[in-house]
Formats: C-alpha cells, sequence, structure tokens
C-alpha cells in the first residue's frame, strides 16, 4: 500500500500494486469500508478504481497530507468486524442479443473467430465483477471477459451509442447507462435503467459488485417493465 | 418571484460550487468551473457560498427580475450594465424591478458567473443545484439555458434591499463603492502562467518531456470545452507506452494521451482516467484556468507542493476574512 498526493488538495491511495481482478477488488472493496467508517475529518468523498482509492478533501478541515496519510492507514489498518462487511451484491442483467441490438456481433465473431452464438453463449455464461464505475454516470467497467472474446475497440468511435448497449472493449466488457459516443463492439441491449437521478444511490452498480448476463428474446426486452 | 431570461446567449447554465458525493457513481463534480469567483459574487451579496448562480461563456445575456434583486460578478474581461449603468466586476450592484442586466461579450477571458441575492432555486438533484451538462439533469431542466427561460428565485434571507434613490444615501446605488479584491474580481491575464505541482505519473516521461513542460508555450485548441482545455505544444513523450489503469482524476489534472498533447481537466471532468498525470495544476490558479480560450497561450511553472498548499489556505483565510468584512456593509 502507498499513498500519493494527487495534486494539493486530494490523496491517491494505492491499495494493491497489480490488478489481479478478485483480489484487487476485494482488497479495494474492503478499504473503502475501512476508510468510510474512520471518518477521517476533512474526508468530502472516495472515487475507487481497479486497485487504487482517490481521496478527495476539504483543506479547511483536514489537516496536513502527513497527519491524512497516518490517519488512512491506521484505517487500513484496522480489522472490520464481520457482521458489518458489505458484500459485494450480484447483479443479473438480462441481455437481449439478437441482431438489431447487436451491430457489432459480427465483427467480433470475424475477430474471435467464433460464431455468433459461441459469443453469446460464453459472454452470458461468464461471472463478473464491476471493476470501477465511470466514463459517464452510472457506467460499469466490468472484469471477467473470457480471454477469447477479448476486441479491440472499433477504429473510430460511433457517435451515438444507445442506452442499455452491452459491449466488447478490448479484454472488458462493460454498459452504455445512457445514449452517449462510444467505441466499444456492441453485442447487446438490456432494458435495465443503470442510472437514474431520482433512485437512491442513483447507479445500479458499485465497483466490487458480481455481474451476470442472462440472455433474452426481443419479446421479453419489449415487455420489461423498467 | 423570478428571473426571466431575455437572451440567453452562447452557453449559459445554473452552477453551484460543485456536485459532491457521488465520484463512486461517474458523476463528475460540474459546478462553476471557478468556484472561486462564485463564492466571491455570492459574499458580496450576502448569499451563502453555495448558492446557485450563473454561468456565463462569451457573454451575450440578456435578465431581468420580478422583484428587486442585488448582483454581483467576477470573471473574465466582460462588460455588465444595469441599464445604462456600468457594474463593475467584484462590486454589488442592485437591479430595480424590470431594469435589464447586460452582460456583454468578453474582451479577455471566457467565463464569467454571475451571482443573484438569494440564489436561483432550481430542484437539488444529487445534492447539488448544478447543470450537468452532458448527464442532462441538475441546473435548470438539466440543460442549458435558453432565450424566454424563467428561472425561480429563492426568497432573500439576509436583507431587502431598497430601491434606488439618488435623494438619500441610505439605499445602496446602483453599484456599491466596495468592492472585492480586484485579482478575485476580473480573472483575464494576458500572459497565462499556471502553476503545477508534479503528478502522479511524473517519472514515467523523458527528462526532455519534463523539460518541454515547463519551458514552451502550449496553445489552447478549439475543441476545449468544460471537461478540460486542450492545449498544442511539444509532443510530451513517455519513457515506455503502454496501457495504465484508469485511476481518480480532478479539475486541474494535467493528463497526456498517446499523442503526447497534455489535456488540463476542468470541472466536468470524468471521474477517472486512464491517461498519465504528470502534473496537476495548484487550486489557487484553477480561476485562471477557467479562462482558457482556444487560441490562449499558456505556461506552466512547477512549485513544491507545500507551496501550493500555503497559498491554498492563505486564500481561504483571506476569503473568510473578506466575507465578514462584506457581512459589515450588508448590515
Amino acid at each position: 500500500m502507498r499513498i500519493e498526493p494527487l495534486g494539493d488538495s486530494a490523496l491517491l491511495v494505492r491499495v494493491v500494486e497489480e490488478f489481479e481482478a478478485e483480489k484487487s477488488l476485494d482488497a479495494v472493496l474492503r478499504a473503502i469500508q475501512q476508510l468510510e467508517r474512520a471518518e477521517i475529518p476533512g474526508i468530502i468523498e472516495l472515487a475507487p478504481a481497479y486497485t487504487t482509492i482517490g481521496v478527495f478533501l476539504d483543506p479547511a478541515r483536514s489537516g496536513t497530507f502527513a497527519d491524512t496519510s497516518a490517519s488512512i492507514e491506521r484505517a487500513l489498518e484496522r480489522e472490520l468486524e464481520l457482521a458489518t462487511v458489505r458484500a459485494a451484491a450480484t447483479i443479473e442483467v438480462p441481455v437481449c442479443y439478437e441482431s438489431e441490438f447487436a451491430p457489432d456481433l459480427d465483427e467480433v465473431a470475424r475477430h474471435t473467430k467464433l460464431s455468433p452464438e459461441e459469443i453469446i453463449r460464453r459472454h452470458s455464461a461468464a461471472n463478473y465483477r464491476v471493476s470501477c464505475v465511470g466514463f459517464t454516470p452510472g457506467f460499469p467497467y466490468l472484469s471477467g471477459l473470457p480471454p477469447e472474446l477479448a476486441t479491440p475497440r472499433r477504429a473510430s468511435p460511433r457517435k451515438e451509442v444507445p442506452a442499455g448497449a452491452v459491449a466488447i472493449g478490448g479484454t472488458q466488457t462493460g454498459i452504455y447507462p445512457r445514449k452517449s459516443p462510444g467505441g466499444w463492439n456492441i453485442i447487446g441491449r438490456t432494458p435495465l435503467r443503470l442510472f437514474d437521478v431520482d433512485r437512491q444511490p442513483p447507479a445500479l452498480f458499485r465497483a466490487g459488485d458480481r455481474v451476470r448476463f442472462r440472455k433474452i428474446s426481443c419479446q421479453d426486452f419489449d415487455g420489461f417493465a423498467t | 418571484m423570478t428571473a426571466f431570461v431575455r437572451s440567453a446567449g452562447f452557453l449559459t447554465s445554473v452552477q453551484d460550487l460543485a456536485r459532491t458525493g457521488y465520484r463512486q457513481a461517474g458523476v463528475s463534480l460540474g459546478g462553476a468551473l471557478d468556484t472561486h469567483a462564485l463564492k466571491v459574487a455570492n459574499a458580496l451579496i450576502g448569499n451563502e457560498d453555495n448558492a446557485a448562480g450563473i454561468e456565463v461563456t462569451l457573454g451575450k445575456l440578456r435578465l431581468s427580475f420580478e422583484d428587486n434583486r442585488l448582483i454581483a460578478w467576477c470573471g473574465g474581461e466582460f462588460s455588465i450594465r444595469i441599464g445604462d449603468q456600468n457594474l463593475p466586476a467584484g462590486h454589488a450592484g442592485l437591479v430595480a424591478k424590470n431594469d435589464e442586466v447586460t452582460i456583454t461579450a468578453p474582451n479577455a477571458g471566457g467565463r464569467a458567473w454571475l451571482a443573484i441575492s438569494g440564489g436561483i432555486d432550481v430542484p437539488i438533484v444529487l445534492g447539488s443545484r448544478s447543470t450537468d451538462l452532458r448527464g442532462n439533469f441538475g441546473g435548470h431542466e438539466g440543460r442549458a439555458l435558453r432565450d424566454g427561460d424563467v428561472l425561480p428565485l429563492s426568497k432573500e434571507r439576509r436583507f431587502i434591499p431598497r430601491p434606488r434613490d439618488p435623494k438619500t444615501n441610505g439605499g445602496l446605488e446602483s453599484a456599491a463603492p466596495w468592492g472585492a479584491p480586484a485579482t478575485w474580481a476580473c480573472i483575464a491575464h494576458e500572459k497565462v502562467v499556471l502553476r503545477i505541482v508534479r503528478g502522479t505519473d511524473w517519472e514515467r516521461f523523458t527528462a526532455g518531456a519534463e523539460q518541454s513542460l515547463v519551458a514552451s508555450a502550449f496553445t489552447v485548441t478549439s475543441d476545449s470545452d468544460r471537461m478540460g482545455a486542450r492545449l498544442d505544444g511539444p509532443e510530451l513523450k513517455r519513457v515506455e507506452s503502454g496501457d495504465l489503469l484508469s485511476e481518480a482524476v480532478a479539475p486541474g489534472t494535467l493528463q497526456v494521451p498517446p499523442n503526447g498533447q497534455p489535456i488540463l481537466l476542468l470541472g466536468d471532468c470524468q471521474t477517472i482516467g486512464g491517461y498519465p498525470k504528470i502534473a496537476h495544476v495548484i487550486t489557487v490558479d484553477l480561476p485562471i484556468a477557467a479562462q482558457l480560450w482556444p487560441g490562449d497561450t499558456v505556461r506552466f511553472h512547477e512549485v513544491p507542493l507545500v507551496e501550493a498548499q500555503a497559498l491554498l489556505r492563505e486564500r481561504e483565510k483571506d476569503f473568510a476574512l473578506f466575507r465578514a468584512g462584506v457581512a459589515l456593509h450588508l448590515r
């Protein structure tokens, strides 16, 4: 574990050095809870991603970087009471992989030399975890994509990707929460609402959550109450 | 009690100090790109620091109010008039019912923050009244203002200004004689130098890149926006290429994509980013960064972290004194 300055009013905690999906995410998830519980003065908010946690500070209320770093180190050494550890949620995501929602499935098939049916089977059979949430509000970067499905991002991004698009970008898979530009290969669509400002919390996914995709038909998609 | 937007200008939006607490959900901070300017403008008219005001981009805004209101503004070299009277930056001015407030295009800089006594009373979304222009939520209907918009204003808490009366000195004249320090009020600089501290990825760059960063001039390119100012200059080369894992970034982060041309992140930046962070602009210089406009040139000057933090503490202390001083005038 290392703590570095991130500008003059934030710190970056490197919880682990290398990213190993399960181990790193457990470690970051645990560290987030330890920091939330420690109530260190002057911390405005925490921003976890892969192996790190950004710790944003209010300079008027926080101590020096040395003080805050020491408090962070102490907090991360403290044992979590088992009863209070928040378990990662498991979220099932229904996905319609049919061609009208999967404009890049053929491209992924060409690149991976697998049939579209086989890609769908493997994509919906794997277990994923949310490595981080970002890019746009509520966008989950999912680790756990079967390596043989990895496909490079499109050479030029699409100007408009529809909300709910399930896509492969390199070794990761993700879901576009809202209509936005995007360069990942779209292989399906979910009717779930990933981000809603009228919901608390507004984002469906949090870093560390477990995710599975379930194949649904176009009919199921249309009938899905969002 | 409302404000009537007669002409909305180029890109005008409702902003407060930022939307904190939702970075974990990928929600940008947003808020006024220069939070200090909005705080100073709010203080000048007796508002809370975080009262929602208006961020003006390139001017061309015309407003009027349903009742008497105080206003104040800080930002680039704009010209703002109440009726036909000039309201200098960093001064409170009284806008009588039906007076028109006009903001013209700037001579230098690009943005200004206008505070209205009471503050703009748009609904609080995810803890803030700021407009998230890409997420289309918050502010006024989640979007930039348009001609004809009607904005709700809060009731003033501290005092109700009396209408102008030239015969007495009891009421405020259209512009108050006292004001904010000039360096806080008008922020456009001809020769922009932004002070930086080293970033977490400083070591990933060649010695040549580190030198170029502090020795060269960079030009702001036209694809800059509230997310970031894209800069054009000598290529900042890395010792080794290869992808990095995304991690937290913040306004002020100077990140370098593979083409070696740095991007200075501003208030609407993403919460996490995968480009290496060569440096961070220090917090007290973010107001200058918020005035950068395509074609402007900017240079960087490295300072020790302790100096950046001391400058920030000093400014916060000065601001507290300033606000206490204004309170005496507004009693």
